[in-house]
């Protein structure tokens, strides 16, 4: 089913008779498998209003993601919150949309700076599991009117509603980026250089450390960007305070941040990959403790550390009840983005929640879905 | 204003519930007397009051635990309330209810500099959160400008502003976990020292929830290293559209400054009576900051004054050191306290598309000439965020009326352009009434269905943010 228009799209989910399996591109195959027909949104496209000098964006759910960046840069604006592609990491193919970017949460590195996909959404209409239409938020960068709807449909995995129109805050395309990197470091090391980053006040809007053989040679990586002479001053203290760092500008440098955005490094080798949100500073930790029990993975450490990609081998629980085990005491949570739909299939790939908060998600998802028809169990 | 019936058997029960509470608390923490009871009888809100049956100050999370566990268990309504500095009513009273105040839940919990954030208690005031980091290079970003006196248990139940947030965003976007208690007394954790909280966003609809969905006892805040400095400049323009555009090309020039302050004519002359700041008498007027060291600083301002030169500015004034920068700043800060001298003020927050601002402006005036009351507009520019201040004299009869018909008429106005009813102080009792203008019943019914589900009984601050006829059937079930 691909509808046209958002009334359609009502009506089709309103006359649902089972179970909808939702996808914007379909380029974002995460949770647990859904049985269901097909509901694509990719046939709710355009720009519905794009005003530059307000930062404010309004469009089609369905429309790709691509159009989406392509209006932008014509005006030297972008998505600041660096929406992760898929693709690539999950060996999928298609055009990821705008909405399937908000239905995702899909943040990329800039997201220690700026803030994460949900924090640019500002406003969404999407129809409900009963198909009533209902609109959230609007397009003000600043609005408290009602409860904020646009956050929790933000990260549903169009559970609780199918997106069919989004309104967003975008920002300038900076005038220049740089990168200053260090080869060699051990994960502590390279951590350790991360967070003195962070607590600088130069501003830096990229932390990362690939471990060692996640691609080659351990590399740590932080990023500043904005006026070329802001850059340069930036540069020079964060070379300062980091020692043995070297600059990457340019283009050179934005490869460097799709790389660690995409997890491209885990791309085409075999595995199971986790996505672990946790303390900066329990990263290694956490690393070091699964190592201990036997767990072999390769780390990428994106988010000053605080987010860890974790290529484990594929089979059995990939490794879940050690890794939340772990997490139980640190702190934090795991998803398993990558695995056989086997894997999937018994492992929870969410982090399960405490009864309390799982009683209040259930509540909310047999309110927004009662019949349990949109995407059913994806983020059990 | 119209609020609920009390209820009766509340009401009768009073000394029981009393009873049961202080079994609860410390003697101290329960406040029953009605000579007492009525400091809690309002929040900055003041034209509406309503003493509480009682007012209980519970000093730790198993406290309001307890507390929220006996009134659940009596079906007795709580209002939460944080520092009572709400302009929307959101900790006003009913007869029936008890007012949780937080007040002592004030401590921080821990510092994590390494992890960029604190964790407090939320009756902690939202500037001393920053006087618990600033010594050692940090900040915590959100400012609404009653952030001396207000606690960050309010600032998340109306997920507050400021005047930092084009760069540094809204409570929202700097909170990462929260324990927060239950209507039944269940206590639950969501997010913590990460930066994304797993499962449903959660804790994205709880901020901004007005206290109706759990009373928040600790939160872990985002917490951010200082820049090394600020530097204002003043622009003095002969028309608001001009003002207007300026703000839009400075935004897409690609500069984000911290600040971009905007004040009007009447605005600007009252604040010049009061503070002397010596600002230009001219149509509107801009105050821009921006941030870092002082180079980049010179490299932000070189960019944004060629914009503004491009406008035909009638002044631009540059601040050669910090005593020039707090002149540039000290009409724009006294700008409340210039109108409470002259009159009694209404406060509103709707906020606009800012390329909708010169029309937006246009019809505050219109609407200013047809009910003869005085407006002053001071507000954020760059998220179009207005504040506009209805004067009136509350001596008058009939005045607080007309101003507040006026209000209306001007968030209507807000709505109509693209906008919203308010940016950054909450629905509350103010704008409940409203609602519909922006939202349809589909929308509300699914905002309610949240409700439903963290307080299904409805006792928690349940007279606020929706109408009361929408919401009728679930308060009285």
């Amino acid at each position: 089913m691909r509808p046209e228009s958002e009334e359609e799209l009502a009506a089709l989910v309103a006359g649902a008779a089972g179970p909808l399996k939702i996808v914007g591109g379909g380029t974002r195959d995460v949770g647990r498998p859904v049985a269901g027909e097909v509901l694509s949104t990719a046939g709710l496209t355009g720009v519905r209003l794009y005003e530059p000098g307000a930062l404010t964006l309004v469009v089609g759910a369905g429309t790709p993601l691509a159009e989406v960046e392509a209006v932008l840069a014509e005006q030297g604006q972008r998505l600041a919150f660096e929406p992760i592609d898929h693709r690539a990491l999950l060996g999928t193919a298609g055009a990821p949309t705008i909405g399937g970017v908000f239905a995702a949460n899909a943040s990329g590195p800039r997201r220690v700076n700026v803030g994460a996909a949900r924090d640019f959404l500002l406003g969404v209409r999407f129809i409900d599991g009963a198909g009533r239409v209902v609109k959230n938020g609007g397009r003000v960068m600043k609005n408290v009117t009602g409860y904020d709807l646009v956050k929790l449909m933000a990260g549903s995995w169009g559970t609780l509603g199918v997106l069919s129109e989004v309104s967003l805050k975008v920002l300038a395309e900076p005038a220049a980026e740089m990168t200053l990197v260090a080869r060699g470091l051990a994960a502590e090391a390279g951590v350790a250089a991360l967070t003195a980053a962070l607590g600088s006040p130069y501003d830096v809007t990229g932390a990362a450390h690939l471990d060692e053989g996640v691609a080659g040679a351990a590399e740590t990586r932080v990023r500043i960007e904005g006026l070329p002479e802001s850059v340069a001053y930036r540069g020079e203290r964060l070379g300062a305070l980091l020692e043995g760092f070297a600059p990457v500008e340019g283009a050179a440098s934005a490869a460097l941040w799709r790389e660690v955005r995409d997890v491209t490094p885990f791309a085409g080798r075999a595995g199971a990959v986790w996505r672990v949100s946790l303390r900066p500073s329990r990263g290694v930790r956490l690393t070091e403790a699964l190592g201990e029990a036997g767990l072999a993975h390769r780390a990428l450490r994106d988010w000053g550390g605080g987010l860890l990609w974790l290529l484990v081998e594929d089979g059995g629980d990939a490794g879940a009840a050690l890794l939340r085990a772990r997490l139980a005491e640190l702190g934090g949570h795991a998803t398993l983005v990558r695995a056989a739909p086997e894997t999937r299939a018994v492992v929870p790939v969410f982090q399960p929640e405490p009864a309390p908060v799982a009683a209040l998600s259930a509540g909310l998802r047999a309110r927004f879905d009662p019949r349990g028809i949109l995407n059913p169990g994806l983020m059990a | 204003m119209e609020m609920p019936t009390p209820s009766a058997a509340v009401l009768a029960k009073k000394a029981r519930v009393v009873e049961r509470l202080q079994a609860v608390l410390p003697a101290s923490g329960v406040i029953h007397d009605p000579a007492e009871t009525r400091a809690y009888e309002c929040d900055a809100l003041t034209a509406y009051r309503c003493p509480p049956l009682c007012a209980v100050l519970p000093a730790s999370t198993e406290e309001v635990a307890a507390v929220l566990r006996v009134c659940h268990e009596e079906g007795v309504p709580v209002v939460p309330r944080g520092s009572g500095t709400s302009l929307a009513g959101g900790a006003l009273p009913t007869a029936d209810s008890v007012i949780l105040g937080v007040a002592r839940l004030n401590r921080v919990l821990e510092t994590a500099y390494g992890d960029r954030f604190i964790r407090v208690q939320t009756g902690r005031t939202n500037l001393s959160v920053t006087g618990a980091v600033e010594e050692d290079g940090f900040f915590y970003a959100p400012d609404p400008s009653s952030q001396l006196a207000c606690a960050i248990a309010g600032n998340i139940a109306m997920n507050s502003g400021g005047a930092h947030c084009l760069k540094y965003g809204v409570t929202t976007n700097n909170l990462l976990g929260v324990t927060m208690v239950l209507m039944d007394g269940t206590v639950i954790e969501l997010g913590g020292g990460h930066l994304d909280a797993g499962g449903l966003d959660l804790l994205g609809v709880i901020c901004g929830s007005e206290g109706q969905l759990g009373v928040v006892t600790e939160a872990t805040l985002r917490i951010l290293p200082k820049p090394e400095g600020a530097r204002p400049v003043l622009m003095g323009f002969d028309s608001n559209e001009v003002a207007g555009a300026c703000v839009s090309d400075i935004i897409k020039a690609g500069v984000l400054p911290v600040a971009i302050e905007f004040m009007d004519r009447p605005c600007i002359r009252a604040c010049e009576a009061f503070a002397g700041a010596g600002y230009p008498d001219c149509e509107a007027l801009l105050i821009v900051e921006v941030e870092g060291a002082p180079g980049e600083i010179d490299e932000q301002l070189a960019l944004i004054l060629e914009i503004a030169r491009r406008h035909d500015p009638v002044e631009l004034r540059e601040a050669a050191d910090a005593d020039e920068a707090a002149r540039i700043w000290l009409g724009r800060k006294s700008a409340f306290g210039a109108m409470g001298q002259i009159n009694d003020y209404m406060c509103l927050d709707g906020t606009i598309p800012v390329s909708r601002l010169p029309e937006v402006l246009g019809g505050i005036r219109a609407l200013s000439g047809r009910y003869g009351l005085e407006v002053a507009n001071v507000f954020h520019a760059g998220d179009g965020n207005m504040h506009p201040l209805i004067l009136f004299d509350a001596n008058r009869p009939g005045d607080l009326e007309k101003a507040e018909e006026m209000g209306a008429d001007i968030l209507r106005l807000c709505v109509e352009v693209g906008g919203c009813l308010t940016g950054e102080h909450g629905v509350g009792v103010e704008k409940r009434d409203l609602m519909a203008v922006q939202y349809g019943p589909d929308d509300l019914e699914a905002q309610m269905a949240v409700k439903d589900v963290f307080d299904p009984a409805w006792l928690l601050n349940a007279a606020k943010v929706f109408p009361l006829d929408a919401s009728a059937r679930r308060r009285a079930a």
